[in-house]
């Protein structure tokens, strides 16, 4: 049995809306889950049910072999970092941290020594006096963190911690957040929207749309093998080349363009996937594009083509040089195309 | 000499101002201080005299009022009571009532609380017939607490803090619960911090209001016992310059209040940002 099961989850809101629909999933003791979406998939939701800050409409909440679904958000052993860190604004630093601890009925010599380790964990020992609104973002993101890890809950849940951060801090507190859970080898689930946090972060990931999980895998798993035509597009930066096409006899058909795939498929109506770091531009390439738009990101760069009325981007090292405008040759390999039936959306 | 013209004239509109607040508090003081054959001779006075400490001591504690059963004092200290009592309840239940209304998950909710809203149009003086058989009935009369409870719940209040609590982001509550407060823990551990700076402000306003009582205690007692300041001013058959202490005195509280409370109220604000 695993840590915590999620069982046909289903959430429907009293307005009528379903966020969450049959969604089973296992996390196993230690791991670190990154749940990722488009917002208003439902994945704030999933990750508010099993903290129990939302009733489930259907279904059944498992953790450490003991069902939740009625069980007080107090009573669970979870502790949660939000969005906007929801620190106590009246309270200090170490106070915010030790409130948890005091409700629980701790001693004050013992709460002391837990939030002071907490707090060197998390360098904020010098700001314990302090109130929130004297910290600055990444400072509030740590006291925030500390008051979740000082309570020792069986389960960590961050509710898209590190949107309010600029993007340089981003980085710095998700490299932290994934040492800080390897160290004390606590069970996690991350909520994010970004597929970066997501690829990093992740033992394993969660991919939902309209409140439907699309695929769980680890992130080599998402990335290489993407079951539905959403976690294509969605997984991957810059996204996932999609061209609508007819397959024939294992012959793809776009424009005037044929690709010759391994398997001999006929598909009447398909979808050809292949990712931008996955077309090789080269002198001798069977095909032949213009450029018409090249993106300079330092040691890469971008370049925005068509094939007929199918746009198509590709990412190639920018040594190679090519400006907007110029026409380039380059070769799409059998052997790393994705292959979805447009009507299903699933991978062939 | 030409840039110092704009803050002169500033000033100058300040001093005005200034002087029709304070001078005509300054005359009734000046004068309070002289004896009452003086002013009735010679008028007003700007200038203080000699009867000063004769004078207060006098009207403080002196027996006076109509049958010359109550001092000075002892209305200050009715009137105290009463506005403590105003102030310090109608905080408590419009705290209660805008907790009650934000955070359970009461049906009709917002109906509820413009129906507490809607009392607003109903002011004391209208209902103040009613109000009295309420409190004859519950043999309330002549009591301290007759004089505090028909007033001690405010709409205004109610909104106030129903407004406030409303602001108040809900993944704080969320917070909380995972941390294990139960809803009484939160109001005391949470709301009422938070709220410190509209406590402090409800507070003032509802002090100074039921400072300002007349009707109510005047329909509502029968000894002298019970009379407030407000209605010791309009009783009080002294001398004229006794009469003019009696008003300066029934000053000092509310001022004092006032004083004392805004600085907490300064203090809560800067602290919150």
């Amino acid at each position: 049995m695993s840590f915590l099961e999620l069982k046909n989850i289903t959430k429907i809101y009293p307005n009528g809306t379903k966020a969450v629909d049959e969604t089973s999933l296992n996390v196993e003791d230690g791991e670190f889950v990154v749940f990722v979406g488009p917002s208003g998939c439902g994945k704030s939701t999933l990750l508010r049910m099993v903290a129990g800050l939302e009733d489930i409409t259907d279904g059944q909440i498992s953790l450490d072999g003991k069902i939740i679904n009625d069980v007080d958000p107090s009573e669970r052993d979870v502790a949660m970092v939000f969005q906007n860190y929801a620190l106590y604004p009246h309270m200090s630093v170490y106070n915010n941290m030790a409130y948890g601890l005091k409700n629980r009925g701790i001693s004050n010599d013992e709460i002391k020594n837990k939030v002071n380790e907490a707090a060197k964990l998390l360098e904020i020992d010098q700001l314990l006096s302090r109130k929130p609104s004297m910290l600055s973002g990444g400072q509030r993101q740590r006291v925030a963190m500390g008051r979740a890890i000082v309570r020792n809950p069986k389960i960590f849940l961050f509710d898209e911690p590190l949107s309010n951060l600029d993007a340089k801090l981003r980085n710095q507190m998700r490299l932290e957040i994934k040492k800080l859970q390897r160290q004390m080898g606590v069970t996690s689930i991350f909520v994010t929207h970004d597929q970066t946090e997501a690829m990093t972060l992740g033992d394993r990931i969660v991919v939902i749309n309209n409140g439907i999980v699309e695929q769980v895998g680890t992130p080599k798993e998402i990335y290489s093998k993407p079951n539905t035509k959403f976690v294509a597009e969605f997984i991957g930066s810059p996204q996932m080349n999609l061209f609508n096409c007819k397959i024939e006899n294992g012959i793809v058909k776009i424009d005037n363009n044929q690709i010759t795939l391994d398997k001999k498929l006929n598909i009447e109506n398909a979808c050809l996937g292949v990712r931008p770091d996955d077309i090789q531009v080269n002198n001798n390439g069977q095909y032949r594009c213009i450029a018409n738009l090249v993106e300079y990101l330092g040691s890469d760069m971008i370049i925005y083509s068509s094939m007929g009325d199918q746009e198509f981007s590709c990412k190639l090292s920018s040594k190679i040089e090519l400006k907007a405008g110029d026409s380039f040759n380059f070769d799409i390999l059998p052997s790393s195309v994705h292959i979805f039936d447009n009507i299903t959306s699933n991978r062939i | 000499m030409y840039k110092y013209l704009p803050s002169t004239i500033n000033h100058l509109i300040l001093l005005v101002g200034l002087t029709v607040m304070v001078v005509p508090i300054w005359i009734i003081f000046a004068s309070s201080t002289h004896s009452s054959l003086f002013i009735n001779t010679n008028g007003l006075q700007f200038f203080l005299g000699e009867n000063f400490k004769e004078n207060y001591s006098t009207v403080l504690f002196k027996k006076s009022g109509f049958f010359n059963e109550i001092t000075a004092f002892k209305m200050f200290f009715n009137s105290f009571i009463m506005a403590t009592g105003i102030a310090t309840l109608s905080v408590i239940t419009s705290l209660m009532a805008a907790y009650g209304l934000v955070y359970f998950k009461i049906k009709y909710a917002t109906f509820i609380f413009w129906l507490i809203f809607v009392t607003l149009l109903v002011p004391l003086e209208l209902r103040v017939m009613p109000t009295f058989v309420v409190m004859s009935k519950l043999n309330l009369l002549n009591s301290f607490a007759g004089l505090i409870i028909p007033i001690s719940a405010s709409a205004i209040a109610t909104f106030f803090f129903r407004q406030f609590y409303k602001s108040i982001p809900e993944e704080l509550l969320e917070a909380a619960k995972l941390d294990g407060t139960n809803s009484w823990k939160f109001f005391i551990d949470f709301l009422i911090p938070l709220s410190k700076t509209m406590i402090a402000a409800v507070f003032i306003f509802m002090f100074v209001y039921g400072y300002n009582q007349y009707l109510w205690p005047l329909i509502m007692t029968t000894t002298e016992e019970y009379w407030t300041v407000v209605m010791g001013l309009k009783t009080m058959y002294g001398s004229i310059s006794h009469r003019f202490a009696f008003v300066i005195m029934s000053m000092i509280p509310p001022v004092l209040i006032i004083v004392f409370l805004q600085k907490l109220f300064i203090q809560g604000i800067f602290q919150n940002k």
